[in-house]
């Protein structure tokens, strides 16, 4: 199963460092990363596996929250399955 | 990977249009709890819901988290209490709704709907003690709503039915005058209502349907609204394709989400009502949609037009998004939730002839709308009757759902909280209609009811 980790806020020191050390610590792999920085604001998408995590998604994804409350970040976590439903036939 | 756009799109859809899932609803059968005692009818009413109800809300909540799509109301309906409370000898039903109410309460939905009587032919004895029990029973209880069916395009319109509906409404808001007699707002009174509305107040598990299933309301006018606001001034072809992709995304949201809630509760998927309700926020109204399209204020002549190109638009864009539409499906124009159409009563240009006018063309009716305490039972009667007349001549269905708010007239408002909003009390005609309502009988089906 698949899950896609948004980040978007102002651009500073360690935001992937920080992410990929909480995805890493709960056996997420990360697929893909597409990142860019406009105007000082930094987009990230991530797809990550969440098929091996070690933790409950919903936990995942409040720990993920709270790394974005600390950085001063909006950081998401979704399921792929909704982003492909809305968006493809 | 997947395009970048789309997740952008997805995200500021919920972040900052109130994209959202009004509501997962399940209807419970309880056609297996009647019992001539009705003591004993009661603890199967209430066992049942528990059995079935008792990991709702936490199920939906952990979906909702993992896909991050707000889903603001869990819901509950049931078999109507008409048929279930009519094979028992109680003289009324209060009891009845009072065990709904505390098994509502146990499992944490936000309303339960079912207290509910289909009297589109004729009444039974059932119907007409639970339609004598509505007053005190929402005035008694929390969250159990009321709704009764009064014509249906195959069997006419039940004009005695529609009197006493009159009464009802009036008692009711006497009963509950401390709370701006918010009793009215848990009551609708129907023309060819649906079997698998999720919505409320007038959603109920019909008899047709099987043991349990999962309905979900799925909502979306800010996102609506966005979207048209990027094809400004563009003709209504363009509008209405921009309508029909908008609506295919959030219905696609939608049945995702109710599928996982059904496959973790085992409870099979129902259907997929494609109506655009809106709440009382900023930026989650139809009326704003309809000025986008090119309105001063909503209600300006072309309100009505406008309505029915939205509707249609809606449903075609939302029954290629789902395997299975039902419920009401189409705009919702309730006056008190919805901000914008409270700009527009405040502003002058709408009034409930022209709401009527639009009921024409969506999927429910007069919908939320304070009028003066001092209306008479027959004008409310009056104003049912012209309802189901649209609904029956249309086969379509239509509802009204209108507060005569005690010791209130007209200009003043009527606070009712949360996603109820609050209602300014609207002017009504007062020429005396009482010779009419006294009539009694039943309208005819109209002929082209007769497809056989």
């Amino acid at each position: 199963m698949r899950s896609v980790v948004t980040i978007i806020g102002k651009d500073k020191v360690g935001i992937i460092a920080k992410v990929s050390e909480e995805l890493a610590k709960n056996n997420v792999n990360i697929l893909d990363i597409n990142q860019t920085v406009m105007q000082e604001y930094f987009t990230m998408i991530m797809l990550v596996d969440i098929s091996k995590c070690s933790i409950e998604l919903v936990t995942l994804k409040k720990n993920l929250e709270k790394i974005g409350e600390e950085m001063g970040l909006s950081i998401k976590l979704q399921r792929e399955d909704i982003f492909k439903k809305m968006h493809e036939i | 990977m997947i395009n970048k756009r789309n997740i952008i799109e997805t995200i500021n859809m919920i972040e900052e249009q109130n994209f959202d899932i009004r509501t997962i609803t399940l209807g419970i059968s309880l056609l297996d709890c009647s019992d001539t005692n009705g003591e004993k009818s009661r603890i199967k009413i209430y066992d049942k819901i528990m059995k079935y109800g008792e990991n709702l809300v936490a199920t939906v909540e952990k979906v909702e988290k993992e896909y991050g799509i707000p889903i603001i109301n869990k819901r509950i309906s049931v078999t109507p209490i008409s048929i279930i409370a009519g094979n028992s000898n109680d003289k009324n039903y209060v009891e009845y709704a009072r065990t709904l109410d505390r098994a509502a309460e146990e499992v944490g939905v936000d309303f339960i709907g079912g207290f509910s009587a289909l009297v589109h032919k004729g009444e039974t004895k059932g119907d007409n003690i639970l339609i004598d029990s509505i007053p005190r029973s929402l005035a008694e209880t929390n969250k159990v709503c009321s709704s009764v069916n009064l014509a249906s395009t195959k069997s006419g319109i039940n004009m005695n039915a529609v009197k006493k509906i009159g009464k009802t409404i009036k008692e009711t808001a006497f009963l509950t005058k401390d709370y701006e007699s918010i009793g009215c707002a848990k009551f609708v009174a129907f023309a060819n209502a649906v079997e698998d509305n999720p919505f409320m107040a007038g959603a109920f598990h019909g008899v047709g349907e099987r043991e349990v299933s999962l309905s979900v309301g799925v909502s979306g006018p800010g996102v609506i609204k966005h979207a048209l606001e990027q094809v400004k001034g563009e003709s209504f072809d363009i509008l209405s394709d921009t309508i029909k992709k908008t609506a295919f995304k959030i219905t696609r949201a939608g049945e995702l989400v109710v599928k996982e809630v059904s496959k973790r509760m085992d409870i099979p998927f129902g259907i997929m009502d494609l109506s655009l309700a809106p709440t009382p926020e900023i930026g989650d109204s139809v009326a704003e949609i309809l000025e986008e399209m090119g309105f001063e204020s909503c209600g300006a002549p072309g309100t009505t037009a406008a309505l029915a190109m939205l509707n249609d638009a809606v449903k075609k864009g939302g029954i290629m998004a789902s395997s299975h539409v039902g419920g009401l499906s189409g705009a919702f124009i309730p006056v008190s939730e919805d901000q914008g159409m409270l700009d527009a009563v405040n502003r002058g240009s709408m009034n409930i002839e022209k709401l009527e006018a639009m009921t024409c063309v969506c999927s429910v009716g007069l919908d939320m709308i304070g009028i003066p305490g001092d209306t008479s039972e027959e004008t409310i009667s009056g104003i049912i009757a012209d309802e189901c007349a649209i609904g029956v001549i249309n086969g379509k269905s239509t509802a009204v759902r209108v507060i005569p708010v005690w010791g209130k007239k007209v200009g003043d408002i009527a606070e009712f909280g949360g996603l109820l909003g609050r209602a300014p009390i609207m002017k009504v005609n007062k020429f005396s209609n009482n010779k009419f309502i006294e009539r009694g009988g039943r309208i005819p089906a109209p002929v082209h009811s007769f497809k056989n």
